[in-house]
Protein backbone atom coordinates (compact mmCIF):
# COMPACT_ATOMS: atom_id res chain seq x y z
CA UNK A 1 0.00 0.00 0.00
CA UNK A 2 1.19 3.36 -0.77
CA UNK A 3 -0.22 6.85 -0.36
CA UNK A 4 0.03 9.75 -2.66
CA UNK A 5 -1.18 13.48 -2.17
CA UNK A 6 -2.90 14.07 -5.23
CA UNK A 7 -3.88 17.64 -5.71
CA UNK A 8 -3.95 18.25 -1.90
CA UNK A 9 -5.95 14.83 -0.81
CA UNK A 10 -4.22 11.68 -0.20
CA UNK A 11 -4.84 8.68 -1.99
CA UNK A 12 -3.96 5.12 -1.54
CA UNK A 13 -2.53 2.83 -4.03
CA UNK A 14 -2.47 -1.16 -3.52
CA UNK A 15 0.93 -1.18 -5.31
CA UNK A 16 3.13 1.43 -7.51
CA UNK A 17 1.51 1.86 -10.89
CA UNK A 18 2.72 4.43 -13.49
CA UNK A 19 1.59 7.62 -13.86
CA UNK A 20 -0.18 7.22 -17.08
CA UNK A 21 -1.93 4.58 -15.34
CA UNK A 22 -3.37 6.95 -12.36
CA UNK A 23 -4.16 9.17 -14.95
CA UNK A 24 -6.66 6.15 -16.44
CA UNK A 25 -7.85 5.35 -13.34
CA UNK A 26 -9.11 9.00 -13.21
CA UNK A 27 -10.35 9.16 -16.08
CA UNK A 28 -7.65 11.69 -17.69
CA UNK A 29 -6.42 9.21 -20.66
CA UNK A 30 -5.91 11.56 -23.33
CA UNK A 31 -7.24 14.67 -21.84
CA UNK A 32 -5.11 18.04 -21.94
CA UNK A 33 -3.57 17.72 -18.58
CA UNK A 34 -0.54 18.76 -17.30
CA UNK A 35 1.61 17.05 -14.08
CA UNK A 36 3.55 17.94 -11.21
CA UNK A 37 5.53 15.40 -9.21
CA UNK A 38 7.13 16.88 -6.15
CA UNK A 39 7.53 20.04 -7.69
CA UNK A 40 8.73 19.12 -10.70
CA UNK A 41 6.99 18.87 -14.37
CA UNK A 42 6.53 15.66 -15.67
CA UNK A 43 6.81 15.74 -19.76
CA UNK A 44 3.57 14.06 -21.28
CA UNK A 45 6.09 12.11 -22.84
CA UNK A 46 6.97 10.00 -19.62
CA UNK A 47 3.63 9.52 -17.85
CA UNK A 48 4.26 5.92 -18.64
CA UNK A 49 8.28 5.55 -17.24
CA UNK A 50 7.15 7.33 -13.92
CA UNK A 51 6.11 4.58 -11.33
CA UNK A 52 4.48 6.42 -8.37
CA UNK A 53 6.34 5.90 -4.66
CA UNK A 54 4.70 6.41 -1.97
CA UNK A 55 4.71 9.80 0.20
CA UNK A 56 4.53 11.34 -3.97
CA UNK A 57 3.07 14.84 -4.05
CA UNK A 58 1.19 15.10 -7.46
CA UNK A 59 -0.40 18.21 -9.08
CA UNK A 60 -2.96 17.33 -11.49
CA UNK A 61 -4.14 20.51 -13.76
CA UNK A 62 -6.40 21.68 -16.78
CA UNK A 63 -6.91 25.03 -18.26
CA UNK A 64 -10.43 26.57 -16.77
CA UNK A 65 -11.95 29.90 -18.07
CA UNK A 66 -9.96 32.60 -16.67
CA UNK A 67 -9.41 36.80 -16.86
CA UNK B 1 -0.29 51.67 -37.56
CA UNK B 2 -3.29 49.63 -36.31
CA UNK B 3 -1.78 46.17 -35.32
CA UNK B 4 -0.53 45.62 -31.97
CA UNK B 5 2.59 43.51 -31.66
CA UNK B 6 3.76 41.82 -28.25
CA UNK B 7 6.65 40.09 -28.23
CA UNK B 8 7.42 39.94 -31.99
CA UNK B 9 3.94 39.18 -33.14
CA UNK B 10 1.30 41.12 -34.57
CA UNK B 11 -2.17 40.99 -33.68
CA UNK B 12 -5.22 42.80 -35.42
CA UNK B 13 -7.03 42.96 -32.28
CA UNK B 14 -6.23 45.15 -29.38
CA UNK B 15 -8.76 43.83 -27.10
CA UNK B 16 -7.75 41.38 -24.90
CA UNK B 17 -10.09 38.81 -23.00
CA UNK B 18 -10.97 36.58 -20.27
CA UNK B 19 -12.66 33.47 -20.60
CA UNK B 20 -13.93 33.41 -16.74
CA UNK B 21 -17.45 33.91 -15.47
CA UNK B 22 -19.61 33.08 -18.16
CA UNK B 23 -22.56 30.52 -18.37
CA UNK B 24 -21.29 28.15 -20.19
CA UNK B 25 -18.62 27.39 -23.21
CA UNK B 26 -21.24 28.12 -25.61
CA UNK B 27 -21.67 31.91 -24.65
CA UNK B 28 -17.96 31.66 -23.79
CA UNK B 29 -17.19 31.00 -27.36
CA UNK B 30 -19.63 33.54 -28.74
CA UNK B 31 -18.62 36.47 -26.51
CA UNK B 32 -14.98 35.58 -27.54
CA UNK B 33 -15.86 35.87 -31.25
CA UNK B 34 -18.29 39.17 -30.90
CA UNK B 35 -14.94 41.18 -28.98
CA UNK B 36 -12.49 39.81 -32.29
CA UNK B 37 -10.32 39.14 -29.40
CA UNK B 38 -7.12 37.15 -30.73
CA UNK B 39 -5.62 36.37 -27.04
CA UNK B 40 -7.59 34.77 -24.45
CA UNK B 41 -6.79 34.40 -20.56
CA UNK B 42 -7.26 31.19 -19.05
CA UNK B 43 -6.82 29.89 -15.63
CA UNK B 44 -4.60 26.81 -14.99
CA UNK B 45 -6.36 24.77 -12.20
CA UNK B 46 -6.35 21.06 -10.10
CA UNK B 47 -8.67 19.10 -11.76
CA UNK B 48 -11.38 18.20 -9.67
CA UNK B 49 -11.28 14.48 -8.08
CA UNK B 50 -14.19 12.54 -9.24
CA UNK B 51 -15.47 15.37 -11.58
CA UNK B 52 -17.12 13.90 -14.80
CA UNK B 53 -14.26 13.82 -16.80
CA UNK B 54 -16.26 13.41 -19.99
CA UNK B 55 -17.81 17.14 -19.83
CA UNK B 56 -16.17 19.26 -22.87
CA UNK B 57 -13.13 21.63 -22.18
CA UNK B 58 -12.34 25.22 -22.61
CA UNK B 59 -9.73 23.65 -25.16
CA UNK B 60 -12.44 22.17 -27.09
CA UNK B 61 -14.95 25.29 -27.14
CA UNK B 62 -11.62 27.99 -28.18
CA UNK B 63 -9.12 25.82 -29.76
CA UNK B 64 -5.17 26.71 -29.04
CA UNK B 65 -4.92 26.71 -32.86
CA UNK B 66 -7.31 29.79 -33.47
CA UNK B 67 -6.84 31.43 -30.42
CA UNK B 68 -3.34 32.86 -28.63
CA UNK B 69 -3.87 32.03 -25.33
CA UNK B 70 -2.78 33.86 -21.98
CA UNK B 71 -2.34 31.35 -18.76
CA UNK B 72 -2.79 33.53 -15.86
CA UNK B 73 -1.77 33.20 -12.33
CA UNK B 74 -4.87 34.34 -10.60
CA UNK B 75 -5.16 33.46 -7.40
CA UNK B 76 -1.48 33.41 -6.75
CA UNK B 77 -0.13 35.31 -3.56
CA UNK B 78 3.54 34.10 -3.57
CA UNK B 79 5.67 34.27 -6.99
CA UNK B 80 7.18 30.86 -6.06
CA UNK B 81 3.41 29.29 -6.65
CA UNK B 82 3.06 31.78 -10.26
CA UNK B 83 6.38 30.33 -11.30
CA UNK B 84 4.95 26.69 -10.60
CA UNK B 85 1.38 27.34 -12.33
CA UNK B 86 3.06 29.34 -15.65
CA UNK B 87 5.09 25.74 -15.44
CA UNK B 88 2.61 23.98 -15.62
CA UNK B 89 0.81 25.91 -18.19
CA UNK B 90 3.77 25.67 -20.73
CA UNK B 91 3.68 21.66 -20.41
CA UNK B 92 -0.20 21.81 -20.26
CA UNK B 93 0.00 24.08 -23.54
CA UNK B 94 2.70 22.07 -25.33
CA UNK B 95 5.58 24.47 -24.40
CA UNK B 96 3.87 27.76 -25.24
CA UNK B 97 5.52 30.38 -23.62
CA UNK B 98 3.50 33.68 -23.54
CA UNK B 99 2.16 34.02 -20.54
CA UNK B 100 -0.02 36.57 -18.01
CA UNK B 101 1.98 37.12 -14.76
CA UNK B 102 -0.03 38.40 -11.49
CA UNK B 103 0.47 38.16 -7.86
CA UNK B 104 -1.59 39.23 -5.43
CA UNK B 105 -2.00 40.74 -2.50
CA UNK B 106 -5.01 40.33 -0.84
CA UNK B 107 -8.14 38.33 -1.36
CA UNK B 108 -10.15 41.30 -0.63
CA UNK B 109 -9.28 43.80 -3.44
CA UNK B 110 -6.96 41.89 -5.47
CA UNK B 111 -4.70 44.21 -5.27
CA UNK B 112 -1.21 43.14 -6.76
CA UNK B 113 1.91 42.56 -4.73
CA UNK B 114 4.29 44.08 -6.70
CA UNK B 115 7.38 42.72 -4.57
CA UNK B 116 6.40 39.29 -5.21
CA UNK B 117 5.63 39.78 -9.09
CA UNK B 118 9.21 41.43 -9.75
CA UNK B 119 10.68 38.30 -7.58
CA UNK B 120 8.61 36.41 -10.03
CA UNK B 121 9.12 38.39 -13.47
CA UNK B 122 12.50 37.62 -12.60
CA UNK B 123 12.58 33.94 -12.66
CA UNK B 124 10.39 33.64 -15.49
CA UNK B 125 12.05 36.17 -17.88
CA UNK B 126 15.51 34.18 -16.97
CA UNK B 127 13.13 30.65 -17.97
CA UNK B 128 12.32 31.91 -21.27
CA UNK B 129 8.77 32.69 -20.88
CA UNK B 130 7.45 35.95 -22.57
CA UNK B 131 5.64 37.47 -19.66
CA UNK B 132 2.90 40.17 -20.07
CA UNK B 133 2.47 41.41 -16.22
CA UNK B 134 -0.44 42.55 -13.97
CA UNK B 135 0.64 45.53 -11.85
CA UNK B 136 -0.55 48.63 -10.06
CA UNK B 137 -0.39 51.82 -11.35
CA UNK B 138 2.63 53.06 -10.34
CA UNK B 139 4.85 54.34 -13.21
CA UNK B 140 8.41 53.18 -10.97
CA UNK B 141 7.33 49.42 -10.96
CA UNK B 142 5.88 49.51 -14.36
CA UNK B 143 9.56 50.13 -15.71
CA UNK B 144 11.20 48.08 -13.61
CA UNK B 145 9.17 45.10 -14.65
CA UNK B 146 9.89 46.65 -18.23
CA UNK B 147 13.63 46.49 -17.38
CA UNK B 148 13.22 42.87 -15.98
CA UNK B 149 12.37 41.54 -19.75
CA UNK B 150 8.61 41.85 -19.66
CA UNK B 151 7.05 42.08 -23.05
CA UNK B 152 4.36 43.85 -22.02
CA UNK B 153 2.84 45.73 -18.83
CA UNK B 154 -0.65 45.59 -17.69
CA UNK B 155 -1.55 48.23 -14.92
CA UNK B 156 -4.85 48.56 -13.80
CA UNK B 157 -7.49 50.50 -14.55
CA UNK B 158 -9.48 49.80 -11.33
CA UNK B 159 -9.83 47.04 -9.04
CA UNK B 160 -10.53 42.96 -10.76
CA UNK B 161 -14.14 42.98 -11.64
CA UNK B 162 -14.84 46.27 -9.78
CA UNK B 163 -16.33 47.65 -13.15
CA UNK B 164 -14.80 51.24 -11.78
CA UNK B 165 -13.39 52.52 -14.57
CA UNK B 166 -10.30 54.35 -15.38
CA UNK B 167 -9.62 55.97 -11.60
CA UNK B 168 -6.01 57.32 -12.41
CA UNK B 169 -5.38 57.92 -15.93
CA UNK B 170 -2.58 60.52 -15.24
CA UNK B 171 -0.43 57.36 -13.65
CA UNK B 172 -1.63 55.79 -16.97
CA UNK B 173 -0.49 58.62 -19.23
CA UNK B 174 2.90 58.55 -16.95
CA UNK B 175 3.61 55.14 -17.59
CA UNK B 176 2.58 55.15 -21.20
CA UNK B 177 5.79 57.99 -21.84
CA UNK B 178 8.26 56.04 -20.47
CA UNK B 179 7.20 52.67 -21.62
CA UNK B 180 8.98 50.64 -24.56
CA UNK B 181 6.41 47.60 -24.48
CA UNK B 182 3.01 48.02 -24.96
CA UNK B 183 1.06 49.15 -21.70
CA UNK B 184 -2.00 47.00 -21.89
CA UNK B 185 -4.90 48.25 -19.19
CA UNK B 186 -5.63 45.22 -17.23
CA UNK B 187 -8.95 45.00 -15.11
CA UNK B 188 -11.21 47.62 -13.96
CA UNK B 189 -13.16 48.43 -17.25
CA UNK B 190 -16.63 48.75 -16.54
CA UNK B 191 -18.69 49.51 -19.83
CA UNK B 192 -17.48 50.58 -23.86
CA UNK B 193 -16.55 54.06 -22.43
CA UNK B 194 -14.28 52.71 -20.10
CA UNK B 195 -12.44 50.71 -22.99
CA UNK B 196 -12.58 54.16 -25.10
CA UNK B 197 -10.82 56.30 -22.43
CA UNK B 198 -7.78 53.45 -21.98
CA UNK B 199 -7.51 53.69 -26.05
CA UNK B 200 -7.62 57.84 -25.86
CA UNK B 201 -5.05 57.95 -23.47
CA UNK B 202 -2.44 56.39 -25.91
CA UNK B 203 -3.04 52.26 -24.50
CA UNK B 204 -2.00 49.89 -26.49
CA UNK B 205 -4.49 47.68 -25.87
CA UNK B 206 -7.03 46.70 -23.38
CA UNK B 207 -7.42 43.22 -21.57
CA UNK B 208 -10.77 42.59 -19.71
CA UNK B 209 -13.41 39.95 -18.48
CA UNK B 210 -15.92 40.54 -16.22
CA UNK B 211 -17.53 43.54 -18.38
CA UNK B 212 -18.25 41.39 -20.72
CA UNK B 213 -19.39 38.64 -18.75
CA UNK B 214 -21.01 39.71 -16.20
CA UNK B 215 -22.98 42.13 -18.22
CA UNK B 216 -27.30 41.53 -18.78
CA UNK B 217 -25.50 40.78 -22.53
CA UNK B 218 -22.43 39.02 -22.77
CA UNK B 219 -22.38 39.00 -26.52
CA UNK B 220 -23.92 42.44 -27.17
CA UNK B 221 -21.49 43.61 -25.12
CA UNK B 222 -18.19 42.03 -26.38
CA UNK B 223 -19.51 43.39 -29.54
CA UNK B 224 -19.74 46.94 -28.38
CA UNK B 225 -16.49 46.46 -26.07
CA UNK B 226 -14.46 45.87 -30.00
CA UNK B 227 -16.01 49.01 -31.65
CA UNK B 228 -15.32 50.98 -28.54
CA UNK B 229 -11.40 49.86 -28.04
CA UNK B 230 -11.18 50.67 -32.42
CA UNK B 231 -12.89 53.63 -31.36
CA UNK B 232 -10.46 55.29 -28.94
CA UNK B 233 -7.37 53.98 -30.93
CA UNK B 234 -8.55 55.95 -33.98
CA UNK B 235 -9.35 58.80 -31.84
CA UNK B 236 -6.04 58.88 -30.22
CA UNK B 237 -4.34 58.17 -33.83
CA UNK B 238 -6.52 61.32 -35.19
CA UNK B 239 -5.19 63.10 -32.15
CA UNK B 240 -8.41 65.56 -30.25
CA UNK B 241 -8.58 69.00 -30.58
CA UNK B 242 -7.58 70.95 -27.28
CA UNK B 243 -9.98 71.81 -24.69
CA UNK B 244 -10.92 75.08 -24.57
CA UNK B 245 -12.76 76.03 -21.67
CA UNK B 246 -14.99 78.70 -21.80
CA UNK B 247 -13.99 79.72 -25.56
CA UNK B 248 -16.41 79.04 -27.37
CA UNK B 249 -15.98 78.89 -31.08
CA UNK B 250 -18.82 78.40 -33.95
CA UNK B 251 -18.61 75.88 -36.46
CA UNK B 252 -20.65 77.89 -38.72
CA UNK B 253 -19.53 81.14 -40.60
CA UNK B 254 -19.88 84.36 -38.23
CA UNK B 255 -20.48 86.52 -41.31
CA UNK B 256 -23.65 86.93 -43.74
CA UNK B 257 -26.11 85.99 -41.25
CA UNK B 258 -29.43 87.08 -42.73
CA UNK B 259 -30.44 90.64 -41.25
CA UNK B 260 -27.37 91.70 -39.85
Amino acid sequence: MITLTVNGSPQQLDARISLAQLLENMQLSGKRVAVERNGEIVPRSQYAQVKLQDGDQLEIVVAVGGG
Amino acid sequence: MHTLTIAGKTYSSRLLVGTGKYKDFDETKQAVDASGAQIVTVAIRRTNLGQDASQPSLLDALPPSKYTYLPNTAGCYTAEDAIRTLRLARELLDGHTLVKLEVLGDPKTLFPNVVETLRAAEVLVKDGFQVMVYTSDDPIIAKQLEEIGCVAVMPLASLIGSGMGILNPWNLQIIMEHAQVPIIVDAGVGTASDATIAMELGCDAVLMNTAIAQAQNPVLMASAMKKAVQAGREAYLAGRMPKKIYTASPSSPTGGVIGT
